[in-house]
């Protein structure tokens, strides 16, 4: 057990020193932009007076030296401080959490439906390799996969929503309904269908393509052949010998894509209205309120480096051949 | 006795629309209750995919049979249904693979993986077979049988998957035990521990063995009958000590000549000053895990000036390691290598450079030793024009250097996918040969060449030595291979030199245990192969591959 | 030669993305003598519908020909992604080869620096990007360009890790040859075939990645780009299908091409193995 927790030990410091490169980067992205940074955190669109941009030139100390400036900024984002929105006015800390709820909800579920249906149709394609069924599968994984993810939505909208008014087009629950219990989940979770499947088509393909290669790699194998030579079926040959190891890469494949999923969301929130950090960002963004982007920003790579700790985690459990070192 | 299998005209060939080329063609052979048929021949000899015929696991979609009979029993298995075959394999047939490191599920317990084909074929339950599992890891000698149950095929050794697969095949008492190339991958003395064991399991249990080896020492060791098969067809058949000691067809004649057996009294050497002499040499290995392996552990040997001195061992004894620290590939981290007094440890890579010239290396794997991009005269000439050889000069002495190693004419402009692997072997030499070494370290050069092919490289490398007064490293597992064409041999084993000899006294009157153990282990000793000096060599040294 | 150009032709997809992509191309290269006005002018009244006089697919909220659009808009897209790929490509060959040919800590340091990168979540850190240092087709280029460079540079490096024990390396060693001509006569010729398939692939997600920038108002303000007019038609769904749905089709049909493109490459490539995957 306590390899695991040395394992463990050392993946969470790694992952801390990621953050702090991070947050690093983020200093000197915003000194690097032209212009002055401290229009830039205010928000270039002029909302701000010269006065709000004097106090945030004292609060950043921009006129101190870089490395006191970097030392302090560091301190603010450990302390989870991350500045402060002018137009919304409220500390971007407290608006990033408000909205990353809606997130999670969102990339969970599409996490779930890509994985659960992509591995299912590339399980389906590798059983019936070569004939119609599979080309059908492979050509639908092409088509999904080519398909910009923001278009997607557009068009779920188009069809669903405005010609046969069957879903709801955005937000997350119906305005003004005041839904409460199974009623109010219902609600939420008919708005939730449309941006799910805009949002988990994409991964939905990758994952099916993915399974499939892998189980038509393993099926290759030696002890694939072996399996067959005791006079299994050919049913529990796959089910029990080659899909097990064909998961493998998947898993630690799905943990990449993890990060991946949360700059989708910016895109399926924004077409959607769901309100989640995406959504903030994007209203950030189209507000040049480059303290909130920043933030979102830094958040999102925090989810990313916990899905992929989770995810080491996860290999190691389930692949008894890595040693814990 | 009762024939138990019965084969006959029976053709395989590749599945592609329209005719195409049987892979085999028209093979007839039967096996009987209580002996072990040996199926012998070289690659593309179709006796492995026979086997694989007779289990109906031929790879779907790529070959098929197209015509003959296989009778078990009585029985027509040609054409039966899938749900069929399920209660023959495992129960009436069980089968042993050639790769012991992947033939077994790497996520899967052990335990599990032999209980698979008790749960598949019998009613009793898991306790009931647990027990049986364990039983059966004792009859195939495996250590700690408890504790087995629950290891993972990555914690066992070549040899022990291999005894964990035997155990599978013959869980249920199988009438016929087919074994294809079993020992290939393993060490010698492994492999003769198997060899027995296979053998007192067979006499055991009374079943019949059908084995499939390319080396006529295994046959020699353990055959009843045997089948010599070549390009898918049978050339000759029948009881061991006939073929073995009187064939009557042209190409077994061949490959039993061609076959390394004992040594012929070398004359001695006069004891000049030596060429080469290592000293004390160390080198551990440090794995990124951590883990320490002493490959070299205080290693001295002189070789004179046109001698070849054969250096043998199993895996892991450190053979390599010190073929490629003669070339300076690999540095060691204590010890003298010396040439013509002048050491070459602790050199940079610039000044290795002029002894570049001196010690060449010919390696083993003939299919990635070779440039897949570069025609096979420019790699030979790649030495001389790096050293400063104008090119035109480098091309012409390539070509004939080709041509003294029998690739003469336009094969130069060839690819190396034209070649086969003896081919591109001696396009190794040739390559070798190009910077006009002293040296040649010969690193496995023969091991991954067919038996005839061998022999003629082998003579190719003994000619080329004599001519240039060449000295010769020759590294091998195969202590047959090394009584072949060395002068002396030294014996490694974990990193350390534990005898160095004439060959012949290694052979005849070997003085560690551990050299007399390599003696022992070598399969078909007590055979004496007859003497076919008439027999001819395989006419296709000269033509390229199909 | 020969045979690799036939195992090609047996890819039926490849085929068909080599077409679409034949068409795409000339369609850019001729985008100002089919339309001779610039894509921004008003040219027709806005809100006609697809199949209408003078606009095939219509016009947008602002009279603008939306076939026009989707015309010169192929120019941007098809050089925005090979420009940002080929960019990649030469980082991620230089990175991962000195990594995966010099190995010890040189590749420890640069295994750590791309692990960095992948863990920043792409997207994100492109949009964060060309936001901050103001969009154009620089910056594009720029982020799109540094978004994409890891995951090659890891192939590379995966290459030439496994090259430099090959025996045939070790016999240029032998040979005498110098560092710099074993990598770039022995190893770097053999490690193409997968850059080559990648960087199609590469080329197929730097579309999307554009277009998705483009779709935020994040290209740059002078270029009329597929995303762009997706973008500016959000607000005009109900009223204005064509404007979405043309554009998504055109970006569709590339970025599938490529991806075609890139398959069948791959099973040129390897033909034994493309085998293998059918049957």
């Amino acid at each position: 057990m306590s390899k695991i927790g040395g394992f463990l030990g050392r993946r969470v410091v790694k992952s801390i020193l990621v953050l702090f490169m991070i947050a690093i980067f983020n200093f000197f992205l915003v000194r690097a932009a032209p212009g002055d940074p401290a229009e830039i955190l205010a928000g270039q669109s002029g909302a701000a007076d010269a006065e709000y941009i004097e106090k945030l030139r004292q609060d950043f100390g921009l006129d101190k030296p870089l490395t006191v400036q970097l030392v302090s900024y560091l301190k603010d984002v450990a302390t989870f401080d991350l500045g402060y929105s002018y137009r919304q006015q409220a500390p971007v800390s407290t608006l990033i959490l408000a909205h990353l709820p809606a997130t999670l909800v969102l990339a969970l579920t599409s996490f779930a439906f890509a994985l659960l249906a992509g591995v299912g149709l590339g399980v389906q394609a590798a059983l019936r390799v070569g004939k119609w069924g599979d080309t059908v599968i492979t050509t639908l994984a092409m088509l999904a996969y080519a398909t910009p993810i923001f278009w997607v939505g557009l068009m779920l909208v188009l069809v669903f929503s405005v010609q046969l008014q069957w879903l709801p087009s955005f937000g997350y629950e119906s305005v003004g309904a005041n839904l409460t219990g199974f009623a109010h989940f219902a609600d939420i979770a008919t708005h939730l269908v449309l941006p799910t499947v805009t949002l988990g088509m994409f991964y939905m393909a990758v994952y099916a393509r993915l399974t499939r290669a892998s189980m038509l790699e393993i099926r290759q194998l030696d002890f694939v052949k072996t399996a067959r030579a005791k006079g299994l079926s050919e049913r529990t040959v796959i089910m029990r010998h080659v899909l097990r190891n064909a998961l493998l890469p998947i898993i630690t494949y799905a943990g990449i894509q993890a990060g991946h999923l949360i700059g989708g969301s910016l895109l399926v929130e924004t077409v959607f209205a769901w309100p989640g950090i995406g959504r903030l960002a994007f209203d950030a963004l189209v507000q040049r309120d480059y303290s909130v982007l920043l933030g979102v920003f830094f958040v999102a790579s925090i989810v990313v480096v916990v899905v992929n700790l989770l995810t080491d985690i996860l290999y190691t459990l389930v692949d008894p051949r890595i040693e814990l070192k | 006795m009762t024939a138990l299998l019965e084969i006959r005209d029976l053709s395989v060939s590749v599945v592609q629309d329209g005719p195409s080329t049987p892979v085999v063609q028209g093979v007839s052979y039967t096996v009987n209750r209580n002996e072990i048929l040996c199926v012998v021949g070289e690659s593309g000899s179709g006796k492995s995919v026979t086997a694989h015929a007779l289990m109906g696991l031929l790879p779907e979609g790529e070959l098929q049979i197209s015509a003959g009979s296989i009778r078990y029993r009585g029985r027509e298995l040609v054409g039966l249904t899938s749900k069929d075959w399920y209660g023959l394999r495992g129960k009436s047939f069980g089968m042993v693979f050639q790769e012991p490191m992947t033939a077994l599920n790497p996520i899967m317990r052990i335990g599990r993986q032999v209980d698979e084909v008790l749960e598949r074929h019998t009613e009793l339950p898991a306790q009931a077979r647990h027990a049986k599992v364990l039983q059966l890891f004792r009859d195939v000698m495996l250590p700690e049988p408890e504790a087995l149950m629950n290891a993972y095929p990555f914690q066992l050794s070549g040899g022990q998957r291999q005894r964990v697969v035997i155990a599978m095949a013959l869980a249920m008492e199988p009438d016929i035990l087919i074994a294809d190339e079993p020992t290939t991958a393993l060490d010698v003395t492994t492999q003769a521990q198997i060899l027995t064991m296979i053998k007192d399991i067979q006499t055991r249990m009374g079943i019949g063995v059908i084995f499939i080896t390319h080396d006529f020492g295994v046959v020699a060791e353990i055959a009843d009958r045997i089948v010599v098969m070549r390009r898918g067809q049978i050339v000759e058949q029948g009881a061991a000590s006939d073929i073995l000691n009187r064939p009557q067809a042209a190409y077994t004649r061949q490959l039993i000549a061609a076959v390394p057996h004992k040594p012929q009294g070398k004359a001695a050497v006069t004891e000049a000053s030596p060429m080469i002499v290592i000293d004390k040499v160390r080198k551990t290995f440090r794995s990124d895990k951590g883990r320490q392996v002493l490959a070299l552990d205080d290693v001295s040997l002189t070789i004179q000036q046109g001698e070849t001195v054969g250096l043998v061992g199993e895996s892991g004894s450190g053979k390599s390691t010190l073929g490629r620290t003669l070339t300076g590939l690999i540095l060691p981290d204590s010890g003298s290598v010396k040439i013509d007094g002048r050491e070459l440890v602790g050199l940079s890579r610039g000044q290795w450079r002029e002894h570049r010239r001196q010690i060449q290396m010919v390696f083993q794997d003939p299919y990635a030793s070779l440039n897949p991009r570069h025609r096979i005269v420019d790699a030979v000439a790649q030495g001389p024009i790096a050293f400063g050889e104008p090119r035109r000069k480098a091309l012409t002495h390539a070509r004939e250097l080709l041509e003294l190693v029998g690739l003469g004419g336009d094969a130069g402009d060839r690819y190396p996918h034209q070649f086969s692997g003896g081919q591109r072997q001696r396009v190794g030499i040739a390559r070798a040969l190009a910077l006009r070494p002293r040296l040649l370290v010969a690193d496995e050069a023969v091991s991954a060449l067919d038996v005839s092919i061998q022999a003629q490289v082998l003579d190719l490398l003994k000619t080329v030595s004599g001519q240039f007064d060449l000295s010769v490293l020759f590294i091998t597992h195969d202590l047959r291979v090394a009584a072949e064409i060395c002068d002396r041999i030294a014996v490694m084993r974990l990193g350390e030199l534990v005898e160095l000899g004439r060959a012949t006294d290694i052979f005849y009157r070997p003085q560690h245990d551990y050299t007399r153990r390599l003696i022992d282990s070598i399969p078909g000793r007590q055979w004496s192969k007859p003497d076919l000096s008439d027999a001819g060599s395989s006419e296709d040294a000269i033509a390229y591959a199909t | 030669m020969k045979n690799f150009f036939r195992a090609f032709c047996r890819n039926k997809g490849g085929l068909v993305g080599l077409t679409v992509l034949a068409l795409v191309t000339l369609l850019a290269i001729f985008a100002s003598w089919i339309f001779p006005d610039s894509p921004w002018d008003m040219v027709n009244a806005p809100y006609m519908p697809p199949l209408s006089e003078d606009s095939l697919l219509g016009t947008d909220t602002l009279g603008r020909d939306i076939a026009s659009g989707i015309a010169y808009g192929a120019r941007v897209t098809l050089v925005l992604a090979l420009v940002s790929t080929a960019v990649s490509v030469l980082v991620g060959i230089t990175v991962g080869a000195i990594a995966g040919f010099y190995g010890g800590k040189v590749d420890q340091i640069i295994v750590g620096f791309i692990e960095l990168f992948q863990t920043i979540p792409g997207f994100f850190l492109a949009v964060v990007l060309v936001a901050i240092l103001t969009p154009s087709i620089g910056t594009v280029i720029f982020a799109i360009a540094l978004v994409s460079w890891p995951p090659l540079a890891r192939l590379v490096r995966a290459e030439f890790l496994s090259m430099k024990h090959r025996e045939f390396v070790e016999a240029a060693v032998l040979s005498g040859q110098s560092n710099l001509r074993i990598i770039m006569t022995q190893i770097l010729p053999n490690s193409l075939s997968p850059v080559i398939v990648s960087g199609s692939l590469m080329v197929a997600s730097a579309i999307l990645l554009e277009s998705a920038l483009s779709f935020l108002g994040l290209g740059d303000p002078n270029t009329m780009t597929w995303g762009y007019i997706i973008g500016a038609s959000r607000s005009v769904l109900r009223d204005a299908w064509w404007m979405s749905v043309f554009p998504g089709i055109a970006i569709l049909m590339t970025v599938l091409a490529f991806n075609l493109v890139g398959e069948a490459l791959n099973d040129a490539f390897n033909p034994k193995l493309a085998r293998k995957r059918t049957s």
